[in-house]
């Protein structure tokens, strides 16, 4: 059983999601700490890439702000091992496939066991190619976790049959950021999720209200939220932490 | 030449997020049927010789061999295409099996201007919607460009992420996919990205080398020693190449654009400088950093200022098939300046990497031995920026 499953013994699931170095380690981890203790129940912590091809303006431009502030995947690693000795809850990582295979798989995914990371999320790393990366994972003992779009229609019950960790189930067309609306089908899609596996799902892409995250609980076991967390890390700087918290919390109650 | 999943040797592949995948899927499907349907083909080949002006010609550079002392140079005349450059092979293909597909709307990435300015014609020919991506930079330095596809009646974005060039274009275009899908094709201007794109690119770029063949064997009856071309994502090398690669008697040589030296940052050349690393949907070399952050390449030449190379070419690169040389701004202007003057033929910034190359090998070599020069594109669009970097102000 994997670690990431305690994320979902808490009522649904509240996810948040930090670039970090956003403008520094040292406020990720402030930050992190801040989401823990609102009640958050899984931080997705993300890797900058030069080059987010799946995330919209506001994640982009954190992480420009992250790289050009220095951050790197060594750092993150050792910036997370100190951050193990606080957080309790489940920590995956979310960054994209050329960051891991520089850094090399088998590497990447030993280290992340050893910092104490639980999965990683590849955006750009479909079904068919997971094999690039699934055996050093397999090795390392960490999940790698599959993504569901609006448009996987034929191939959600082969993604979720072979998936690991937990599912996750992006709302809307297009990229990262927040939305008015989400119009997707979600529990048509969720339906064939749970008649395929019992692994929880979590619906990510667009969401920022408590009314949004609180509809989209009802879908599924949990909700991640990215943009307006980061919106809030664009906005205060250093002093995000304490704003982040109070965010959180109104997310997490929202949901429970 | 490509295996399952679209691999060349470890290249290529499919790293594009979830959303994409049914499209990319549903891509090949259907050209798979249209590859080989007949009627497919005769329009293709129709718009090919009746509106792009193809063949294009394969002019024998008299002044220019003489001039050089060695091998016999001819030059594969692209930049006679319809709208300027060979990009126009490709877009028609796309834009075709886009329209069989039932697609409504075009979009494109572009460096130079050229391949937008080819997806703004086609899609004006077919009737289709067109959106052009294009780095902020590049429409500084390409503004005639941007008002041609204005003209031609697409909407040109600036895209100002990242270096705000070629590769923040191709970023910014694979996002619009992802968020409009059902009425929207990507007609992907290079030999790049998940597949199929690069078989796709190839097959319609491939009609160079298939008229090069024959041209050549007709005027000398044999073979060339050389194929030359530039090379950036490397579509008109791939087409230059792709008939002669079972022919090893031929040397295929791709230039990239080493910008201001393959010892500096300032640089685009992937072969030279890169290393294996997966963005933009593929597995190939890209300069990039020891955390696989992807680098702010430079060249003189918007086209061909891109941090990566096509998969097949990376293979043909392992396999030792082809080989990759590093041609500066410096060579590269030279070499505009010299084709102009010598044969009175302005070749894109671009094609003159490749002249550049030839400038240097023809005189090692014998005077019965023959290169052919892919002249991708015209060099009107790159007048401004070449008199700019001379010293001299013009008005575009």
């Amino acid at each position: 059983m994997s670690n990431i499953s305690k994320a979902f013994e808490n009522g649904k699931a509240f996810i948040a999601f930090i670039t970090c170095g956003d403008p520094d380690l040292k406020t990720t981890q402030e930050t992190v700490k801040a989401a823990v203790q609102a009640g958050a129940d899984l931080i997705e912590l993300g890797i900058p890439f030069s080059d987010p091809t799946a995330e919209g303006p506001v994640i982009q431009a954190a992480n420009v702000r992250a790289l050009s502030g220095g951050a790197t995947t060594d750092k993150i690693f050792a910036m997370v091992e100190e951050l193990r000795k606080d957080v309790k809850i489940p920590m995956v990582f979310m960054t994209y496939a050329n960051v891991v295979f520089s850094y090399g798989a088998e590497r990447f995914a030993e280290e992340c066991s050893k910092v104490g990371i639980d999965g990683i999320i590849l955006p750009d790393l479909p079904f068919e190619e997971r094999e690039e990366f699934l055996p050093a994972c397999r090795n390392a003992g960490i999940d790698l976790i599959s993504l569901i779009a609006p448009t996987s229609e034929n191939r959600i019950a082969t993604i979720a049959k072979h998936a690991e960790g937990f599912l996750y189930i992006v709302s809307s067309l297009g990229v990262t950021g927040m939305r008015s609306q989400i119009n997707t089908d979600i529990s048509s899609i969720v339906k064939v999720v749970r008649a395929n596996t019992n692994l929880p799902c979590a619906i990510g892409f667009g969401i920022s209200t408590p009314e949004q995250a609180k509809t989209m609980s009802t879908y599924a076991d949990g909700v991640i939220v990215g943009s307006a967390i980061v919106r809030l890390i664009e906005k205060y700087g250093k002093q995000a932490p304490k704003y982040v918290k109070e965010y959180v919390r109104s997310m997490k109650d929202a949901i429970i | 030449m490509s295996n399952k999943n679209g691999r060349f040797g470890i290249h290529g592949g499919q790293y594009i997020p979830e959303t994409l995948m049914n499209a990319v899927i549903e891509l090949e499907k259907e050209y798979n049927k249209y590859k080989n349907d007949a009627g497919f083909n005769e329009e293709l080949s129709r718009l090919f010789n009746e509106y792009a002006g193809r063949p294009s010609r394969l002019y024998f550079a008299e002044k220019m061999t003489n001039d050089l002392g060695g091998a016999k140079i001819y030059l594969k005349r692209e930049d006679l295409n319809h709208t300027g450059s060979h990009k126009i092979n490709n877009v028609l293909g796309q834009a075709l099996l886009a329209k069989k597909m039932g697609k409504t709307r075009l979009i494109a990435e572009t460096g130079a201007g050229q391949h937008g300015v080819a997806t703004a014609t086609a899609a004006a020919l077919l009737n289709m919607e067109c959106v052009v991506f294009m780095g902020e930079e590049d429409t500084k330095r390409q503004a005639l460009n941007v008002y041609r596809m204005r003209l031609l009646g697409a909407t040109v974005i600036p895209v100002k992420s990242g270096t705000g060039t070629l590769k923040d274009a191709v970023s910014e275009a694979m996002r619009e996919w992802t968020s409009r899908i059902d009425d929207t094709h990507y007609c992907l201007g290079s030999v790049m990205g998940p597949h199929p794109f690069p078989q796709i690119v190839r097959d319609f770029q491939a009609v160079i080398s298939k008229e090069i063949k024959s041209q050549i064997k007709e005027k000398e009856g044999r073979l060339p020693d050389a194929v030359i071309a530039c090379v950036g994502g490397g579509s008109n090398a791939i087409g230059s190449f792709y008939h002669f690669i079972d022919d090893t008697s031929v040397r295929l040589i791709g230039c990239e654009a080493a910008g201001r030296g393959i010892d500096t940052k300032d640089t685009a050349a992937t072969i030279a400088t890169g290393k294996l690393g997966i963005f933009h949907g593929m597995k190939s070399y890209f300069c990039q950093d020891e955390y696989g952050q992807i680098a702010p390449v430079y060249s003189i030449s918007a086209g061909l200022d891109y941090p990566g190379i096509g998969p097949e070419h990376a293979n043909l690169h392992d396999l030792g098939r082809a080989e990759y040389v590093p041609i500066t701004d410096e060579e590269a202007v030279n070499a505009f300046e010299y084709l102009s003057k010598i044969e009175g033929i302005i070749p894109a910034i671009e094609s003159a990497h490749a002249v550049a190359y030839a400038m240097k090998l023809a005189p090692t070599m014998a005077k019965d031995k023959i290169i052919v020069i892919t002249v991708s594109g015209r060099g009107d669009k790159d007048c401004a920026a070449i008199a700019r970097y001379r010293g001299e102000n013009i008005y575009e």
